[in-house]
């Protein structure tokens, strides 16, 4: 018996197998952080030449003339691409958020059994759609049916790729919402009903106060959605630089313009290094919408 | 107690079970991954005597170069040509590291790209394949037939002053907005490069233009567009846009944009069409180059809608 003992607490396969599990879980674990810092070190390093050399902050902060490859004087104001990104980004949320919160709430708080079973599936399905089709969606149905219905020249703009923006920003906000909405206790809704509010006054009232920062962090899921998006983006806005003044104004946002000029770019050259800097912008705004989610997640936490 | 060392002893052989499988699937990995590269290397050892030609560049050359490609496949069955687009930059950027035999330009080689090259020790060789003329397309409804090299200036350049149609004196139908709607390329497309020397004399374009990502988006986007102008090769002409003869001057005879007139130099915006190598052409590149060059080379470039660079009949 004692021996048997021993062979349990021996190094044995099992406990190599422990030891290698951990590993991989471990490494796992840290990848995230360790791609990330690789991602940041490598966009910088290709962008930092520009940065401090070339780099005029006065230019790309105020000037919308993007102009590169110019034969006269190549000029990198970014004001028109980030304006841009903006304004479809901010079409997108003004279109996203009131949807898939509705749609959270009736899946959530309403809808029973089948019906229930059948959106959520539906909802999940609209995320499966490749960001290039909804491109493919904007600019040849979209397109011609804004043109047609606004009477504007050109349907390619801020409505445009707004709409697309926007819907496919609303599945993964429809889930993330739901799932906070979930995540409320039947206890107080129990409660609520057992102090006669309404269906209404519960939900307002109860469920989505205690759900707050879960929605909150879903519609800044959202909005980082939006800022990344490329591919659709690019073939819905028309993809001019162009300060928006009406939503039919066709736009160019800062990822469309990586995406199109980052192929043909010499490397090294200065017009590589600002599309580097680009992507440090773009690296950077991210940080701060995610930082916001989360000291807001933290605050609301702690109240 | 002895029930549980039983257990305990039970699941250590049976993970050591487990255990013994491993280096059998280890094995396997290893024997699946070996045959796999060995494969490989088998489908490279018998196209062994298969020559590369390895062919980057120009997206306006893009279509004729594949066409190249493919049928010299026929004629030569032991020369492959692999051919990716990319644009004139990163054809000459490919060619200049060394990455390609081939690369095809739709402009001249830069002095940077020059410069760039005696650095690197590569030595372009420049070789004339065809021409190709920048169409200027239109909506078909737009009423405008004749435009001049000023005009165009005037409504592509920076601080140029026609913004609307009727400076230009044509109603266009289904355009009440009366707004022209610039269709351009992406900033660093050889086309657009080709413009901005040709018609706007380096000057800047005007920013707000719609910056397509291919020559065919352009003329697709001009098929929907009453408003819309744009530019691209004469090979992306397509029944349901119209092409505008080009004049010189404001006022002058115009040049309809053809293929005998890209050729003859006579249409202003026509430019050559260029494949780079390095140095002079050697072996089976040169022999790919020849073929290229001659009468059946030249009906190809000359069926993909592009002016061929020598005198050929075809038929």
């Amino acid at each position: 018996m004692s021996r048997d003992e021993e062979r349990v607490d021996a190094r044995d396969v099992a406990w190599y197998v422990d030891k290698v599990a951990s590993t991989l879980i471990f490494v796992g674990g840290i990848s995230a952080v360790v791609f990330i810092v690789g991602i940041f070190a490598f966009v910088t390093r290709e962008g930092l030449a520009f940065v401090v050399g070339r780099f005029d902050f006065v230019e790309f902060f105020t000037s919308i003339a993007w102009r590169p490859t110019s034969l006269l004087r190549p000029t990198f104001g970014a004001l028109g691409l980030i304006a841009g990104t903006a304004a479809v980004t901010g079409l997108a949320m003004l279109v996203s958020i009131p949807v898939s919160m509705g749609v959270a709430i009736y899946i959530a708080e309403f809808a029973r059994g089948r019906t229930r079973e059948v959106l959520k599936v539906l909802v999940e399905l609209l995320a499966a759609v490749p960001s290039v089709v909804w491109g493919f969606i904007g600019l040849m149905i979209m397109n011609p049916l804004i043109i047609d219905v606004f009477d504007v020249p050109l349907g390619l703009g801020v409505l445009n790729s707004g709409l697309i923006l926007g819907l496919m920003a609303a599945p993964i906000m429809t889930t993330l919402a739901e799932d906070a909405l979930k995540a409320v206790p039947d206890s107080y809704r129990e409660a609520g009903e057992a102090m006669g509010a309404t269906r209404w006054q519960v939900i307002t009232r109860v469920v989505l106060p205690a759900a707050k920062r879960g929605l909150v962090a879903a519609a800044l899921l959202g909005v980082g959605r939006g800022f990344g998006e490329t591919m659709a983006v690019l073939m819905a806005s028309g993809h001019a630089i162009h300060l928006p003044t009406s939503v039919f104004d066709s736009v160019r946002a800062l990822t469309a313009t990586i995406a199109a000029e980052l192929g043909e770019a010499p490397v090294g050259s200065d017009h590589y290094r600002a599309l580097f800097t680009l992507g440090i912008f773009l690296f950077v705004i991210t940080f701060f919408i995610n930082l916001t989610a989360d000291v807001l997640v933290r605050r609301v936490k702690k109240e | 107690m002895r029930s549980t060392a039983d257990s305990y002893r039970a699941r250590a052989e049976a993970s050591r079970g487990r255990a013994r499988l491993a280096p059998i699937f280890v094995t396997v990995l290893v024997l699946l991954v070996a045959g796999a590269s060995c494969r490989r290397r088998d489908g490279g050892g018998s196209d062994g005597r298969r020559v590369i030609i390895q062919n980057k560049g120009s997206d306006t050359l893009l279509s004729v170069a594949q066409a190249w490609a493919e049928a010299y496949g026929v004629v030569n069955a032991s020369v492959a040509v692999a051919v990716t687009g990319g644009g004139s930059g990163t054809g000459i950027s490919s060619l200049l590291n060394g990455t390609v035999d081939i690369a095809n330009s739709s402009r001249t080689i830069s002095e940077k790209e020059r410069e760039e090259a005696v650095k690197r020790g590569v030595e372009p060789k420049e070789l004339v394949v065809g021409f190709d003329a920048l169409a200027v397309f239109v909506h078909p409804a737009n009423p405008l037939k004749v435009v001049s090299l000023g005009q165009l200036a005037g409504i592509y350049g920076e601080g140029g002053t026609i913004v609307r149609w009727s400076q230009l004196g044509a109603q266009v139908p289904g355009c009440p907005s009366d707004e022209i709607i610039l269709v351009s390329r992406q900033n660093n497309s050889g086309t657009y490069t080709y413009f901005a020397e040709a018609v706007l004399k380096k000057n800047d374009f005007k920013l707000g233009s719609r910056d397509m990502h291919g020559s065919k988006d352009v003329v697709d986007l001009v098929a929907h567009t009453p408003c819309a102008v744009g530019y691209s090769g004469l090979a992306y002409n397509v029944p349901e846009v119209a092409m505008l003869c080009v004049s010189k001057e404001d006022g002058g005879p115009c040049v309809p944009p053809t293929l005998e007139n890209a050729r003859n130099q006579s249409y202003p915006i026509a430019r050559p069409l260029f494949m780079y190598t390095n140095g002079e052409p050697k072996a089976e590149t040169k022999a790919y180059l020849d073929w290229i060059m001659g009468d059946a080379g030249q009906c190809v470039i000359y069926e993909k809608g592009y002016a061929p660079a020598t005198q050929v009949t075809c038929k």
